[in-house]
């Protein structure tokens, strides 16, 4: 190739060289454009949706639970009370492996199997995204212990909680009820009342007795701290805050001196008590033997100790002031003496003479007296001090079921006494409507015979008959009994009082009111059912004697031989009410299996009755003084 | 210029002053910006500082050494690459699942770095032998010695590499004069094969590939990245949040942000107007390179120019391209503005080879 002609070639492939180079600057150019156009998308045309992803990013509301209100007895001792405690939780969704990390935990700190079985329940109940709790109330050390090995153990956490702690105990677990874990049903009712964004943050929710009907006061406002967060959502800091509004505070009617009489008269006996002031509705004491620890469940509980609750024979779940279901018995009678008076189908010096029986006519049948040969010559006031059966067999007939039933109904039975518990019984008043609606079957009379003494259909809770006795104390007035007197604004500390919600007034004559309370005061005096119980005190009690059949509740098939002969005794009924000329107090007692009502029952009544008026307190009393025999 | 020709100044008259201008505005940038993404942590800004001067000696060596010295080093880089490439595919060290280190005991290296200089040089001296006579001939070598590494590395695999020293490559054959129909029926070809190279994508690419089309199919897992740097970038608007008041950065959403993805600090805290001065500085580099192409005295140096400065705007769009969301997630870093060493050091020592073209024009004369 020759020079001329290479530098030709060189020529050319320059002259290329120079347009290829404007075609790569078009290339470049080009690609820039791209750059610029797809800035311009983001960052002009879909700044104001960014910005807001930005925002949201690295804005989050972290709720801020308040603190729960406290409840008071009268005398302001503390029933329930908050504390905080460090919490082991697990966060299964961010474990590796669960049980591996279970493994190592046991290992640093001790977990026993209880709080295990726990876990394993509440890890059942909960979703993949919640933190379970493992363990509550760490040490000092036991936090240091798992601080020091948080970073090889995911998804383990120790939080700070706050509790409820029921320094009170079992004694008042009835009443106070205890909060717990809140979960699926309690978030579905919170949602479908609108209130599960005031649970943000909340742990706990009242699951029975004050703890769960005053939720909405006791709960307070949750708050929201509006925090920034950084990529892995730890704050970094507080933007704005609304501060949590801490739950009111609730005192209580009841005192806790009282509420310690009424179970030490209890002895060892199982049953109810319960205690109204006859003015206000207040309830004084409320006692349902046996108790429980309420402290098992605020953190959610042991599934074994749960079984060994649930399963017991003795119930002792179960709240028998208002859910124990009991004939009356012949705690029924001053109310049947007053229907007779007040319907005109008696008058105070109409007496009969007690054969020890009674039948009805165009019947053999004989329903006897409890006591064999009778009572003689009986009138209204010895009908009731004597608890004589055939006075009030025949007045039943007299009056006929649904006189009964109608009068019976202004007393509260046969209806939830409206106190402030939910899970109340409304008990069961029989009329001749109700056994043709609930039965298909029309009403026979000896039904009415036997309901004149409180047997047969009809089913009361202790709640309803002090209801009722608390009405004859104040002269037919029906107060709704409530347990909480006044609630403290947290702000203010200023106590505001409940005031007494009144269902009505029963219209009652005086005369014959009179005439049915100086028989429940004959009750007490010699010649009466009760008359021991009432021996030595600085009052005038007025108080009825009654026997309940075991029928309220159900008994578990575990039983031994030895308990078996106590259970199969009747319950003891007393209802009173004191001083008998200006009532402050009435009450109502069930002892299961005890027996006479003046024998074990009006006892414990008299001892709350003494604490209560005088401030006596009892000494060693002995519950199974021999009464005169008389039920 | 006796002066400056016998003292220790000398060195810096091979330096381009309007190149050299346009790094240094680019790199103070990156100090400003590598301050706000790193919580101004004082280990990162000093690290990337003594990165800065290490990487601006290396650039004043390579402005020093004259082309032609330069060419010739072309052809022994390219076969100890190649030798290495094979080694790694035999004796690599595997990591994070591909074959690309290869471990000597005192050090880990990645021949890969070595062939994206090497493959250039290599090429510009083999053209520049056949300057004047160059057929398809020539190109058919070129072509090879391109396809060489470039299949070595995907087979590694590593794809974001493999394409962007595969696209060098293809600059020095295009600035050679690679014909047109050559250039449009590989791109027919490259584009009917697209559904057969998909085929043979590691799960991983494919993974990356998705994740572009749909980022949020994905979000807190591979579309994560994307998601986050786009929130940044769009979140800042025309101004930006303000140096060190970007919240996306300052919490710690924008992942990798001192390295691959400076880019959305950038674009979060001084906004569109911020990134059309970045665009704008990068462009001036290119043309700078251009011109320096264009001026170039030898087939040498117009190929390695022209190359170099193609190369790094497309570093700068594959990456900025990758953190706004509209290509695939590849490690790509952003020309002289990420952090990281090695980079920087490749990159400005073809700054260096750029003004060693440039200023030894006259030299070569003489």
């Amino acid at each position: 190739m020759s020079v001329v002609a290479s530098l030709k070639n060189l020529d050319r492939e320059l002259t290329r060289f120079h347009g290829r180079l404007k075609a790569g600057a078009l290339f470049v150019a080009l690609l820039a454009a791209v750059l610029l156009a797809r800035g311009y998308y983001l960052q002009v045309d879909q700044h104001d949706y960014y910005i807001q992803r930005a925002e949201s990013n690295r804005i989050s509301l972290v709720p801020t639970a308040p603190n729960r209100g406290l409840i008071l007895d009268h005398k302001g001792r503390i029933l329930a009370e908050n504390y905080s405690a460090y919490t082991l939780e697990i966060a299964r969704a961010q474990t590796a492996d669960l049980e591996a990390t279970l493994a190592e935990v046991g290992a640093l700190i001790e977990i026993t199997p209880g709080q295990l079985r726990r876990f394993r329940r509440l890890l059942g109940e909960s979703h993949e995204f919640e933190t379970v709790p493992l363990k509550s109330k760490l040490t000092d050390e036991e936090v240091a212990i798992l601080a020091a090995n948080r970073y090889r153990l995911p998804g383990v956490e120790v939080k700070a909680r706050l509790f409820r702690n029921y320094q009170a105990g079992p004694g008042m677990a009835h009443v106070v009820g205890f909060i717990g874990r809140i979960n699926d049903s309690d978030l579905k009712k919170l949602r479908e009342s609108g209130r599960e964004r005031n649970y943000k943050g909340s742990v706990h929710i009242g699951k029975t007795g004050l703890e769960q009907s005053y939720e909405a006061l006791l709960h307070g406002r949750t708050g929201f701290d509006q925090m920034e967060t950084d990529a892995s959502g730890r704050a970094v800091r507080m933007l704005s805050r609304i501060p949590p509004v801490p739950g009111k505070d609730l005192r209580l009617y009841l005192d806790l001196d009282l509420q310690a009489v009424a179970e030490h008269a209890f002895g060892d006996y199982l049953g109810g008590l319960v205690a109204l002031d006859p003015r206000t509705g207040g309830v004084l004491a409320m006692v349902s033997r046996p108790g429980f620890d309420p402290n098992l469940f605020v953190d959610g509980i042991d599934p074994e100790a749960w079984k060994g609750l649930n399963e017991s024979p003795e119930r002792p779940m179960v709240n028998r002031v208002l859910r124990g279901i009991y004939p009356p018995g012949s705690t029924i009678k001053p109310l049947m003496a007053l229907a007779g008076l007040e319907l005109g189908i008696r008058k105070p010096g109409d007496s009969i003479v007690d054969p020890g029986y009674f039948t009805l006519p165009n019947s053999r049948h004989q329903y006897r007296d409890w006591k064999r040969g009778g009572h003689g010559v009986v009138d209204l006031r010895k009908s009731i001090a004597q608890s004589c059966d055939t006075y009030y067999y025949r007045l039943a007939v007299d009056m006929g079921i649904d006189r009964m039933h109608d009068y019976l109904a202004q007393f509260g039975f046969g209806e939830k006494s409206g106190i402030d518990l939910e899970g109340e019984s409304s008990g069961l008043l029989p009329s001749r409507d109700w056994k043709q609606r609930r039965w298909k079957k029309p009403w026979y009379p000896g039904e009415t015979v036997i309901a004149g003494i409180g047997q047969g259909y009809h089913l009361t809770t202790p709640l309803q008959l002090v209801t009722a006795t608390a009405m004859l104390a104040n002269g037919g007035r029906r107060i709704e009994p409530r347990l909480v007197e006044a609630i403290r604004d947290p702000f203010s500390h200023a106590w505001q009082p409940l005031p007494p919600t009144v269902h009505g007034q029963v219209k009652i004559d005086p005369a014959n009111l009179a005439e049915v309370r100086e028989g429940m005061l004959d009750v007490m005096r010699p010649g009466g059912t009760a008359v021991v119980a009432a021996a030595g005190a600085a009052y005038a009690i007025a108080g009825k004697t009654g026997t309940a059949q075991v029928v309220g509740i159900k008994q578990g098939a575990r039983y031994d031989e030895s308990k078996l002969a106590r259970h199969h005794r009747d319950h003891a009924l007393f209802i009173a009410y004191a001083p008998a000329d200006d009532p402050k107090i009435a009450i109502a007692v069930l002892v299961e299996n005890g027996g006479h009502g003046g024998g074990t029952a009006a006892p414990i009544a008299r001892a709350v009755m003494d604490y209560y008026l005088t401030g006596k307190r009892p000494g060693t009393m002995k519950l199974e003084a021999t009464s005169d025999g008389a039920d | 210029m006796a002066r400056i020709e016998r003292g220790p100044m000398r060195w810096l008259r091979h330096l381009d002053p309007i190149l050299l201008m346009l790094v240094l505005a680019v790199l103070a940038i990156s100090v400003a910006v590598m301050t706000s993404a790193s919580g101004q942590s004082t280990a990162r800004i000093s690290g990337h500082l003594i990165n800065i001067g290490l990487a601006l000696a290396v650039m004043v060596v390579m402005a020093n050494v004259p082309p032609h010295l330069l060419s010739k080093a072309g052809p022994p880089l390219y076969v100890v690459g190649v030798v290495l490439l094979v080694g790694v595919a035999l004796f690599g060290e595997i990591r994070n699942g591909s074959r690309r280190w290869l471990d000597f005991g005192v050090i880990a290296f990645q021949p890969s770095e070595l062939l994206k200089l090497a493959l250039p040089l290599m090429l510009a001296w083999y053209f520049q032998r056949n300057e004047a006579v160059l057929g398809s001939r020539h190109f058919a070598i070129g072509g090879v010695l391109l396809l060489l590494p470039f299949l070595l590395i995907l087979r590694q695999p590593d794809l974001g590499t493999a394409l962007m020293i595969g696209a060098s490559g293809f600059y020095l054959l295009f600035f050679a004069g690679l014909p047109w129909k050559v250039i449009l029926a590989g791109g027919v070809l490259g584009g009917a094969s697209l559904p057969l190279a998909w085929r043979f994508m590691h799960d991983y690419q494919q993974q990356r590939v998705l994740m572009l089309l749909d980022p949020s199919s994905d979000p807190l897992g591979a579309g994560y990245h994307i998601i986050q740097s786009t929130i940044a970038i769009g979140s800042g608007g025309l101004f930006g949040k303000g140096w060190m008041e970007g919240t996306q950065n300052q919490l710690d959403f924008i992942p990798e942000r001192t390295t691959d993805f400076i880019f959305a600090v950038f674009g979060e805290e001084f906004g569109y107007v911020g990134a059309i001065l970045l665009a704008a500085l990068y462009l001036a580099i290119v043309a700078r390179g251009l011109t320096i192409a264009a001026r170039a005295p030898t087939q040498f140096g117009r190929l390695m120019a022209a190359t170099l400065s193609l190369n790094l705007f497309t570093y700068v769009f594959v990456n900025i391209g990758m953190v706004s969301g509209i290509l695939p997630v590849v490690g790509v870093p952003l020309p002289l503005m990420s952090y990281g060493g090695t980079a920087l050091v490749t990159l400005l020592l073809g700054m260096g080879i750029l003004m060693s073209v440039a200023t030894h024009r006259q030299l070569n004369k003489t």
